[in-house]
């Protein structure tokens, strides 16, 4: 029991047996140390089961008011709305679920359990990766009770199995990144209240200017632009064209972005994750001041 | 104040400066040149009321927060230069350091020990042990956001505990606990020390500082400004003291200039102003005169007599300010601060 740790350089005798670590190296520190924080969110699922709850119940309510309400008033040709919203409806969803990220980061610094970690010989990325994993369980459970939705409201996938995954691992790989944006702000403002507030400064114009529930070619020219380049409308174009919503000779926008939906949004997921996974980890590591 | 190096110390702070600019306040010094010296196997306290510098010192030492200029080591190994080392010998629990609410309380020991990387079955084991020693055990399959002040304070303490440490930060311990359940923590970090654990604890309860520190370091403004044990601090004060204890408040300027006239020193209000006290170079004549004195003048008494000096003259007289006996509330506002 009272083996000397080899990594500790101090002199004097060691307090009779003290616990050592077992052998390990970066990468299985790593490794362990995300599976373990990215168990703890899980558990706060399963613990407060309300989370999970409201974040499942939000994209029901936007299914049937969007495919009810606007439905009703948007002329889409082809398929119709629903087939049209459905993939507008995944993505914001995504987005929206990914603010989580934010939030209980800010909540976790609150709360002093960011500081025990801190006190751990733990690798500090990895608090972010538990993060961030975590909340990419919720966003999988929501887009599977939304699929179900859609499908009660009569969405049809109409292409290959193989394309239907590719929409969903878009879908999840871009809500992924988002969540490393996320996870940075809530580091940086450090209030779980204000990021609420904020976040829908940036997830209604990023969702709604965009071509998640209406063409966005009819939109007045700044907000058609803006629209064009939102990440968000590639995503959702990515997404229509993979689950086969999109019927054929429905017109395309001009822009590359609009013509290369899936490349604009495997961009836009590279330059979220090469920003804000350093930039978070880089914050994460100064909490110190 | 320095003190030599000794080389014995296991806990080592040199001239740590740690600065603060709030928005639209003037800079705060949160410490301005601490000095700290704890030798292996003792527990030293630091004292001092709320925005002295104890949390803020404690969070250098345990790696929270970078210090603006000085150094701090923590059995030789530098606590700036080499914070995974540290983290890997030290326990820290207090205000800050929390446990997982929505984990039960075996839950948040197994999960620290796996983050020490103990290994599963390791942690498995050391958390039972916790457990069982913390008097847990029926409640350690409860999340933690049902537990009681006390019991989540154990909790707190046990994952502190939980590489058996040979050093422990306790960051104000027992604040905002009953008095039983205070008890309770003293007797646990008593047993600690038997053990031979190295053990920094922050206080503003003079009494929990008399009871289990060996040396006591008084800070203030940052600094320490007294250091000694519990008898060396209050024989600083020196001598016996008379302390009358006033039925009406308003007698208080009255008193003070007959205590001032008897006294050998300045004399000093406590206990919201209805308790006067003041240094006597000779005991008993100087109580009889005093209370004659005061007879004259017509001002009833509820009580009148002469005692040791306690630590709380002591910090009376080193900080011209009452120690804070209940601050729960208040306690807050240093963390806040901290993390501002």
């Amino acid at each position: 029991m009272s083996t000397i740790n080899p990594t500790v350089t101090g002199t004097a005798p060691r307090a009779s047996g003290t616990l050592t670590p077992v052998p390990g190296n970066t990468v299985t520190r790593f490794l362990s140390d995300g599976w373990v924080t990215t168990w703890r969110n899980l558990m706060k699922i399963i613990r407060v089961p309300e989370i999970l709850l409201f974040s499942l119940i939000q994209p029901i309510m936007f299914v049937l008011l969007f495919n009810y309400v606007f439905g009703a008033a948007i002329d889409i040709p082809g398929e119709g709305y629903t087939s049209f919203l459905m993939a507008g409806i995944f993505g914001q969803t995504v987005v929206f679920g990914s603010t989580y990220s934010g939030s209980a980061m800010a909540q976790d610094l609150k709360d002093g359990i960011i500081d025990r970690f801190r006190t751990l010989p733990m690798n500090g990325a990895a608090v972010l990766v538990g993060r961030t994993n975590g909340d990419l369980v919720i966003n999988a459970l929501s887009m599977l009770v939304m699929m179900g939705t859609g499908f009660l409201v009569g969405w049809r996938v109409t292409s290959s199995p193989l394309e239907f995954l590719a929409a969903v691992a878009l879908l999840l790989l871009f809500a992924y990144a988002f969540s490393w944006v996320m996870a940075f702000l809530g580091l940086a403002v450090r209030s779980p209240e204000i990021i609420n507030n904020a976040s829908f400064l940036i997830l209604f114009p990023l969702t709604f200017v965009s071509n998640a529930f209406v063409p966005s070619e009819n939109l007045p020219t700044p907000l058609r632009v803006f629209a064009e380049w939102n990440p968000v409308s590639a995503l959702v174009q990515s997404a229509r064209e993979l689950f086969g919503n999109v019927p054929p000779g429905t017109p395309v926008g001009d822009a590359w972005t609009a013509q290369n939906p899936i490349a604009t949004v495997l961009l836009g997921i590279a330059v979220m994750l090469l920003i804000f996974v350093p930039l978070s980890i880089k914050r994460f590591n100064s909490l110190s001041r | 104040m320095r003190t030599s190096i000794s080389p014995m110390a296991f806990i080592e702070a040199r001239d740590l400066v740690k600065t603060y600019s709030p928005k639209g306040a003037p800079v705060v010094r949160a410490l301005d040149g601490l000095d700290l010296d704890v030798p292996q196997g003792t527990v030293a306290a630091l004292l001092g009321p709320n925005g002295a510098g104890k949390t803020t010192t404690v969070k250098v030492l345990t790696t929270l927060i970078r210090p603006d200029s000085g150094t701090a080591t923590i059995d030789g190994v530098d606590v700036l230069g080499d914070p995974q080392a540290v983290r890997r010998m030290i326990g820290a629990s207090g205000q800050y350091a929390a446990v997982d609410e929505n984990l039960t309380g075996f839950e948040n020991l197994m999960m620290v020990g796996q983050l020490y990387h103990l290994g599963t079955k390791v942690a498995r084991q050391r958390a039972k042990e916790l457990i069982e020693q913390f008097d847990l055990v029926e409640a350690q399959n409860r999340p933690v956001k049902g537990f009681s002040g006390g019991m989540r304070r154990r909790i707190d303490l046990a994952g502190a505990l939980v590489i058996k440490p040979p050093v422990l930060f306790l960051d104000e311990p027992t604040t905002g606990l009953d008095p039983r359940s205070r008890m309770g923590m003293w007797d646990v970090i008593e047993t600690l020390v038997a053990d031979g654990t190295t053990v920094l604890l922050t206080t503003q309860y003079l009494e929990e500082a008399d009871r289990l520190a060996d040396s006591i370091s008084v800070i203030d403004n940052g600094r320490v400004i007294a250091k000694g044990t519990a008898d060396e601090l209050k024989a600083s004060v020196g001598g016996q003291r008379v302390a009358l204890t006033l039925v009406n408040e308003a007698d208080g300027e009255a008193v003070r200039s007959i205590l001032a006239q008897h006294g050998s020193g300045e004399p000093v209000a406590s206990g919201g102003g209805r308790t006067w006290i003041v240094p006597v170079a000779d005991g008993a004549p100087a109580l009889s005169a005093i209370v004659a004195a005061v007879a004259q003048e017509g001002i009833s008494l509820h009580d009148a007599g002469m005692r040791r000096p306690t630590l709380d003259d002591v910090f009376l007289q080193l900080t011209g300010h009452e120690a804070e006996h209940s601050p729960d509330e208040t306690n807050r506002d240093e963390t806040t601060e901290d993390a501002a």
